[in-house]
């Protein structure tokens, strides 16, 4: 019999059950968490971008008060390490990678000794007298430069500072540009950012009297930190427990395998006594990975009528010092693979070099290599519509992937495969949310008088939860595609999941309930969802990519449906008939067209457990784990539209509306998901208008060293944001759902942008790189002015 | 350098309780809220005053507890985010805003954010959507994009609750 559901919890926007705790302050962070005789690690970094160690002198250290053990990278060396990376695209050349400095530092920040004391001022004391010589030697913290003859060398496997050559191509776009009518060229900068979770890093590593080591830790990836760390400390991964507490943001940057996350675990060993390690804001600037950091040149090859008919991208990707756990995998197959965004652009060339330079490694940050993508696309597109004169929405409307041809594959590529779409609804809907004529004959009309109007558009798409598995081997990416799920029913009903996703903000307490509330048919209340302890989750890969609800959730989907098929079973034999005629409706398993009393869920989960009337071959408990691969990837896709107003005399931008109408497939909780929107377009936003790390060019000095100095949006520098859907369920997984999480953050930046441009199309401005800063814009205008007096 | 020196008493109230420790010269009260009282709920998210996930209320005014040196609070009466629930059950009305708005995700902001929108309500009864952005300027959030902690603080200066 067919199962109807009768609670439908998939669309509610519930609130969230796990708010409680956070609101009264008893979330429990990594730094929250105190132990007897817990010793503190801090941690002496390098002051020069490129030095070669002469000497490092410990005595004064050693002697300090409270001091227990005070190292330099020498007596570490070949007892941990080297940390290498996790994703390797095949032919990168991987620099090695010491956990702390032996002879060389090359980046302002890498780690050079460390002082394990009592407490963490003595700690800081003791660093402060660790004496280190250098010999400097010339830095380069600029990608384009890093590459140029006679640059400074920062590795000698790393010939011309690239690691990584990565191509892709689909028709022929040389073709394409002798055919077209126009073909220009654009240089762009993806702006170096800094992720900026709320909770810096954390780390505590306690032995137990077991002998494991169970280590404390701010992880979006819990089973992958455990394999990483018991590999690299040398520890068997089966006697490491790693926990993952609450996490006060992560984005990305709390998914690699940084020095201290094996030093902690190290040092715990070596001196019997847990070691805790925090990271300050200031350290978190300089060790922290960074994110983006790209120069692309592009050339788009295009009819006079707007139609696309060529790209080409040549993409440098700058890594910083070395390669950390992802980075050869960002620049090259998560950008240049979407380059050609939501648009039919059949002829397609494009090249990426991964670059090392004497910076802070440059990882995932929060779309990771899409937001690059989706930059050059929409960047070229609206080039085209500005070089034509043409309208920007009209051009898009013309080269949009039409919603019959999914799942399509763009430039005949046999890595991207957009599962579905429906790009066209997506315009339409933000138009008219957002009165886009209206708005445009606003903005010429003002433009009279003196008062600057932008509107920018920007339109996304892209693949979310890195899957199936056998697929990934292609890439050089050491993991699997899959997530695991363990749903465990009680002998009263009620359900713990073990989820080997991992929530930092996302709400997936909430969101994992509502998936398993509407297979179980049990009530949300009784269901309770356990992530981040390797020793109670059975297996995972955790959270990034947008994965979490289509892979995650997917797991949890499908394991709940086994918990019912199981069930089944069992009210069969308790009601004496054949399993086939048992329908499941309302957290009840009747017999429909009979007179036979029906038998609740809770009932069958008590016979379950106490086995005494189980059909044959039916083991007892009611306990189901799986292993859910996915067949493929959804596609999430995207229409932002903003308005804005600028201020030539200031060059201060001013956002008067937001507005994001995306496709996430099935929403979860509509209420989460406005959220995600919200905060990814934020970010977003904050890439556009504020935030770049600063680099001094001549020393590698990191001059964005603080939150005083590097400019994360309050709440007076960013709008209201008004968050739209349309759902085009995604034929992948059983919910059909997509990742939502990195959509803002992609279509925010080229959105801004657009918008400032358009507001300054009056002066003649086709360009400008982000961040679109007061002072940028103002010099922008200056010049426009000064070149039209000429 | 310096070395450390033998201590201070510093004798105060916390959420309703008076408690005396001896502290470091140089130890901020944040650290003495979260080490030496276990109050881990108010946090530490900068070291440059940025940030706000470390205010606190002292004799009644939103403070970021970085700023104040552990001994400079002799005497004072202080509430961090604990003492708002103390009685473990009920939500104070801007906790319950939050909860109700989505204005938290990862919750790292949250306390230091509900003590500065206390504040704020206190100052501006019925803030205007500009009052409570201006108004937040001193607390860094990076996972809500602020939109939904601004519908948590027009609802109540339209309802007009006590904080």
């Amino acid at each position: 019999m067919n199962d109807t559901t009768a609670i439908r919890l998939i669309g509610q926007p519930l609130r969230r059950h796990e708010d409680f705790k956070f609101l009264a302050g008893k979330g429990r962070y990594v730094d929250d968490i105190r132990l007897p005789g817990m010793l503190h690690m801090a941690v002496l970094r390098s002051p020069h971008a490129h030095a070669n160690i002469r000497n490092v002198d410990l005595s004064a250290a050693e002697i300090a008060p409270g001091v227990r053990l005070v190292l330099s990278g020498k007596a570490l060396a070949g007892k941990i390490g080297p940390i290498v990376p996790n994703w390797v695209i095949p032919g990168s050349k991987v620099p090695f990678r010491p956990v702390v400095a032996t002879d060389c530092v090359r980046f302002v920040g890498e780690c050079v000794a460390l002082v394990v004391a009592e407490t963490l001022a003595e700690a800081y004391d003791a660093v402060g007298r660790i004496e280190v010589e250098y010999d400097v030697l010339p830095a380069v913290t600029d990608e384009e430069v890093a590459i140029r003859e006679g640059a400074p060398q920062l590795h000698d496997n790393v010939p011309s500072n690239i690691t990584t050559i990565y191509k892709v191509r689909g028709g022929d776009y040389q073709n394409a540009a002798r055919e077209a009518d126009h073909v220009i060229g654009l240089r762009v900068v993806n702006n170096r950012l800094i992720p900026t979770c709320m909770e810096t890093r954390a780390i505590v590593a306690s032995p137990e009297p077991d002998g494991t080591l169970t280590v404390y830790i701010g992880s979006q990836v819990p089973h992958m930190h455990r394999r990483w760390i018991a590999e690299t400390v040398g520890i068997p991964e089966h006697q490491l427990r790693v926990v993952a507490p609450d996490i006060g943001g992560g984005f990305g940057a709390k998914m690699h395998l940084y020095p201290e996350d094996l030093l902690c675990p190290y040092l715990a060993r070596e001196l019997g006594a847990p070691v805790k390690w925090w990271e300050s804001r200031s350290e978190s600037h300089q060790s922290t990975s960074h994110g983006r950091a790209h120069t692309e040149n592009i050339e788009v090859a295009f009819r006079n009528d707007g139609k696309i008919l060529g790209l080409k991208v040549e993409t440098l990707g700058n890594v910083g010092a070395y390669l950390s756990n992802m980075a050869s995998g960002g620049p090259t197959v998560n950008t240049v693979n979407f380059g050609t965004g939501t648009y039919k652009i059949d002829n397609y060339e494009a090249i990426s070099r991964v670059v090392v330079t004497n910076t802070v490694p440059v990882d995932a940050y929060r779309g990771y290599g899409r937001p690059e993508g989706a930059y050059i696309a929409e960047r070229a597109i609206d080039a085209v519509a500005r070089h034509l004169k043409l309208d920007q929405v009209e051009v898009r409307r013309k080269n949009f992937v039409q919603s019959a041809e999914f799942p399509y594959r763009p430039y005949g590529s046999t890595g991207v495969m957009y599962d579905s779409g429906n790009y066209q609804g997506l315009l339409d809907k933000a138009l008219a949310a957002f009165d886009y004529e209206g708005r445009r004959s606003e903005c010429q009309a003002l433009r009279g008088s003196g008062i600057y109007r932008g509107i920018g558009v920007a339109a996304y798409t892209h693949m979310c939860g890195m899957a199936p598995s056998r697929r990934l081997a292609v890439s050089g990416f050491d993991r699997g595609g899959w997530e695991s799920a363990r749903v465990s029913i009680d002998s009263s009903g009620r359900a713990t999941i073990y989820s080997g996703s991992m929530s930092q903000g996302q709400g997936h307490i909430t969101s994992l309930s509502q998936i398993a509330a509407d297979v179980l048919q049990i009530p949300i209340e009784d269901i309770d969802i356990v992530q981040g302890d390797t020793r109670q989750v059975q297996a995972g890969h955790g959270t990034f990519n947008s994965r979490s609800m289509a892979v995650g959730g997917s797991s949890v989907h499908v394991s709940s449906q086994r918990i019912v098929a199981k069930a089944k079973k069992i009210a069969a034999g308790m009601l004496e008939v054949d399993e086939k005629d048992v329908s499941y409706s309302a957290g009840a398993f009747s017999v429909p067209g009979t007179d036979i009393a029906s038998v609740t869920f809770p009932k069958v989960a008590r016979m379950a457990y106490v086995g005494h009337k189980l059909p044959d071959g039916v083991a007892p408990g009611l306990d189901e784990t799986v292993f859910y691969d996915p067949t493929g990837m959804g596609s999430p896709s995207g229409v932002h539209l903003a308005y804005v107003e600028v201020d030539p005399e200031t060059g201060i931008v001013d956002i008067l509306d937001y507005v994001a109408v995306d496709d996430v497939g099935t929403l979860i909780n509509p209420r989460l998901a406005a959220g995600q929107i919200h905060g990814g377009v934020v970010q977003g936003i904050a890439q556009a208008l504020y935030e770049e790390v600063s680099y001094d060019s001549d020393n590698g000095q990191l001059l964005t060293g603080s939150l005083l100095d590097y400019a994360v949006p309050r709440a007076e520098h960013v709008p209201n944001i008004r968050s739209l859907f349309q759902q085009t369920p995604s034929p992948t997984n059983p919910i059909g759902v997509k990742g939502i999480g990195e959509s803002g953050s992609i279509a925010a930046p080229p959105c801004m942008v657009h918008a400032v441009l358009d507001a300054l199309s009056p002066f003649g401005i086709k360009h400008l790189d982000m961040p679109l800063t007061p002072p940028r814009v103002w010099a922008a205008v200056q010049h426009a002015r000064m070149g039209a007096a000429q | 350098m310096p070395e450390p020196d033998d201590g201070h008493v510093v004798t105060l109230e916390i959420n309703g309780t008076r408690k005396t420790v001896t502290v470091e010269a140089r130890k901020l009260l944040v650290h003495l809220i979260r080490e030496d009282l276990g109050l881990t709920g108010t946090h530490v998210g900068c070291d440059t005053s940025q940030c706000g996930a470390c205010t606190v209320e002292i004799d009644g005014l939103a403070i970021k507890s970085c700023t104040v040196l552990a001994v400079m609070a002799d005497g004072a009466s202080i509430t961090t985010i604990e003492g708002l629930t103390d009685t473990g059950a009920e939500l104070s009305p801007v906790q319950a805003a939050f909860h109700e708005h989505h204005a938290l995700q990862c919750g790292f902001c949250t306390p230091g954010m509900v003590m500065s929108v206390r504040q704020l309500l206190k100052d501006q009864p019925h803030p205007s959507e500009h009052d409570i952005r201006h108004g937040l300027a001193g607390n860094i959030c990076r996972c809500t994009g602020y939109h939904n902690i601004v519908r948590a603080v027009e609802s109540l200066a339209s309802k007009g609750d006590q904080p």
